[in-house]
C-alpha cells in the first residue's frame, strides 16, 4: 500500500485530537497541559510538512520551523510562569489561577 | 515497502506514546514519551523529505525543550497525585471532544481535495539537485529573512522574558557592584606607613 498525503493528516489529525483530549483530562495540571500544547503543535507541523513534501513547496517547510520557534519560547515562558507560581502558591493547581479576579 | 512500513512503525509509535503523554500517571512518564513521540515525528519528517527539519525537531524539542520539562518537574516539589485525582471524571467530556474534533477532522479529510490551479500557486518549488538543507538554507536567507530575524526577536524576547520572571535577589546573598569596582582607588584602599625599625604600628 502506497503512502500518500492522507496517511499523514492522519496521523498529524489523531495527534492534534490527543492532544485536546489530554487539555481536557488532566485540567489540574498545567504541566501536562502545556505538553499537549507541544503535541498539537507538532501535529500541525507534521501536517505543514506533509503538503511541503507531496505538493513540492518548500515554504511550508520554512513556516513549521517558525512554528516550531514559537513552540519553544511559548514552552520556556509558559515554565517561567509556572515556576513563579509555584513559589508563590506552593502549588501549580490551575483551579486557583483565578484569584486575581476583581 | 521498507518506507510504507517505516511509515507505519514511526506512526503507530508516535501516536502510541502521545496517548501516554496524556494518561501517564507521572509526569516524568509524560516527559519521556513525549520525547519519544517526538522522535517518531521526526523519524516521519525524514520519510517526506525534510531532514533538516527532522534534526531540528531532536535538537531543538528532544534537547531543549523536553529537557526543560524535566527540570521543572523534577524541580517542583509538587505531590502530582492529587493533580491527577480529577483525571477519571474528566474522561467523558474529554473524549466527547476529541471524538467530535475527530468527526470534523474527518470530514474535512474526506471531502478536500487540491484546487486545479494549487501547483501554479506554489511560492518557492523544490528545486531539483539540490539537498534539503541546501534548498531551505537558500530559501530561508533569501526570501524569508525578514521573517527570519523576526523568529530571533521572538526567541529573544522570550528569553528576556523567562530570565526576568525567574530571575530573585535574595538579601542575604552579597553580589557583585561593577560599578562600585570600578570606581575603587587605590588611594581608598590602601594605606602606605613608613614604620621605623622597633616601634612597631602604634594606634
Amino acid at each position: 500500500m502506497e503512502i500518500g498525503l492522507g496517511h499523514y493528516l492522519a496521523v498529524a489529525g489523531i495527534m492534534f485530537t490527543i492532544g485536546v483530549f489530554g487539555i481536557f483530562v488532566n485540567r489540574k495540571n498545567v504541566i501536562i497541559i502545556l505538553m499537549s500544547i507541544e503535541l498539537i503543535l507538532l501535529s500541525v507541523n507534521i501536517n505543514l510538512v506533509a503538503f511541503s513534501s507531496f505538493g513540492e513547496d518548500l515554504v511550508g517547510q520554512v513556516f513549521a520551523m517558525f512554528v516550531l520557534t514559537v513552540a519553544a519560547a511559548e514552552a520556556a515562558v509558559g515554565l517561567a510562569i509556572l515556576v513563579v507560581y509555584f513559589r508563590n502558591r506552593g502549588n501549580i493547581a490551575v483551579e486557583d489561577v483565578n484569584m486575581m479576579k476583581g | 515497502m521498507l518506507a510504507s512500513l517505516a511509515f507505519w512503525a514511526f506512526s503507530g509509535v508516535a501516536i502510541l506514546s502521545a496517548l501516554m503523554v496524556v494518561i501517564a500517571r507521572s509526569p516524568v512518564r509524560s516527559v519521556m514519551f513525549l520525547i519519544l513521540s517526538f522522535i517518531s515525528a521526526a523519524g516521519l519528517f525524514v520519510l517526506l523529505g525534510a531532514e533538516f527539519l527532522a534534526m531540528l525537531l531532536i535538537v531543538v524539542y528532544v534537547g531543549a525543550v523536553a529537557v526543560l520539562f524535566l527540570f521543572v518537574v523534577m524541580m517542583l516539589d509538587v505531590d502530582f497525585a492529587e493533580l491527577s485525582a480529577g483525571f477519571a471524571e474528566n474522561i467523558p467530556l474529554g473524549a466527547l471532544v476529541a471524538v467530535v474534533l475527530a468527526v470534523e477532522l474527518l470530514m474535512i479529510g474526506l471531502t478536500w481535495e487540491s484546487a486545479p490551479q494549487a501547483a501554479a500557486l506554489r511560492a518557492a518549488v523544490t528545486p531539483d539537485g539540490l539537498s534539503n538543507v541546501e534548498a531551505l538554507g537558500t530559501l530561508l536567507y533569501d526570501d524569508y529573512i525578514y521573517f527570519f530575524q523576526a523568529a530571533g526577536l521572538v526567541l529573544l524576547v522570550a528569553m528576556i522574558g523567562a530570565i526576568v520572571l525567574t530571575l530573585r535577589h535574595k538579601p542575604h546573598v552579597r553580589r557583585q557592584n561593577v560599578a562600585d569596582q570600578v570606581q575603587r582607588r587605590a588611594e581608598d584602599a590602601v594605606e602606605l606607613i613608613d614604620i621605623k625599625p622597633g616601634q612597631g604600628i602604634g594606634e
